[in-house]
């Protein structure tokens, strides 16, 4: 008997409910407790099972609001330190294609098609490069240029000159504050 | 911070995702050789050191509901420190990075819905005076932060 009746209290009663419990979103914004077991250690802080609490987690993946739940690393202090946001100025009719090509080559961690906002602005695909030092993400470049047809392709290196904010979107933000 | 063999082979495994299980770092040391409670204290000093700079979910903006968009500003030299802590002040500004071009500030804003972006945008323009370009997303071709370590 007292088994069913906590079960019944553990059970999720609405699973869509878990999909914007804002104080879980919270919780999970600053960082995962590093102890042997972390859910029920955020369970405990916001009155949930450890149960529930996975089970919320494991929504977020499966429903794809999240693409993971791991690590971030702060790709710097891996000895990544030259960043570039390469962003090029392809014919609408190829975007799709490049994309697809460049998205899949070493060094590129983000490919995304964006308006262009002319005049200022004439390039249409941004890619972000990764390298040790400048000169191995200029290399990068002409290398992803030559492989991905490029050559005449209007381009530009905007190296990350300094990084001044890096946090996480804030969600399940208390909307009473 | 000088990393081994055993930081590096933890890096990489985390960031395709920590087991959702009642004893994760049990069930990663076990994957690796490890024990627990040498993985939760490796993982302490990689978080303390900056090397780990997340551990959560990484949200998808739009299945959340909510809006992204990266944003452009052409911030004169003079006043990129003044307009940096300005920009950085509004809690919707999720990254925030200086980079060699005319337009010379891009940042990311991540609202609780997509209308809020447009609203954000006018408030930084009304706060700096400077003319605020979004670039939202149009198709998405990769999408992958992990790095070897």
């Amino acid at each position: 008997m007292a088994l069913t009746e906590t079960l019944e209290r553990d059970r999720p009663a609405e699973r869509l409910a878990d999909r914007s419990d804002g104080r879980l979103l919270r919780r999970l914004r600053d960082g995962l407790p590093l102890v042997a077991r972390p859910f029920l250690a955020i369970g405990q802080a916001i009155g949930r099972s450890e149960a529930d609490v996975i089970a919320a987690i494991r929504d977020l993946v499966e429903t794809g609001a999240a693409s993971r739940f791991g690590v971030i690393v702060d790709h710097a202090a891996l000895g990544f330190t030259a960043n570039a946001m390469v962003v090029w100025d392809v014919p609408d009719e190829r975007v799709d294609a490049v994309g697809a090509a460049l998205g899949g080559r070493r060094g590129v961690s983000l490919c995304y098609r964006r308006p262009r906002r002319p005049p200022v602005w004439p390039y249409n695909l941004f890619t972000m490069i990764h390298g040790r030092d400048r000169d191995e993400v200029r290399a990068l470049v002409e290398e992803l240029a030559a492989g991905c047809d490029l050559a005449g392709v209007p381009r530009e290196l905007l190296f990350t000159a300094r990084r001044f904010k890096q946090t996480a979107p804030c969600y399940g933000r208390d909307r009473r504050a | 911070m000088e990393l081994d063999g055993i930081d590096r082979a933890l890096i990489n495994r985390l960031q395709d995702g920590l087991p959702l299980t009642p004893r994760p770092f049990a069930d990663v040391a076990a994957e690796l050789g490890l024990d627990e409670g040498t993985v939760i204290d490796r993982v302490a000093a990689l978080r303390r050191s900056g090397v780990l700079s997340r551990f959560g979910p990484l949200y998808n903006a739009e299945r959340m509901g909510g809006g992204l968009s990266l944003a452009a500003m052409a911030v004169p030299a003079e006043r990129f420190e003044e307009v940096a802590a300005l920009v950085n002040g509004f809690p919707e500004v999720a990254h925030n990075y200086a980079r060699e071009h005319t337009l010379s500030m891009w940042f990311v804003l991540a609202t609780e819905t997509p209308e809020r972006l447009f609203a954000v945008a006018e408030a930084i323009e009304a706060r700096t005076g400077l003319a605020v370009r979004l670039f939202p997303k149009l198709a998405e071709y990769a999408l992958d932060l992990r790095f070897t370590a």
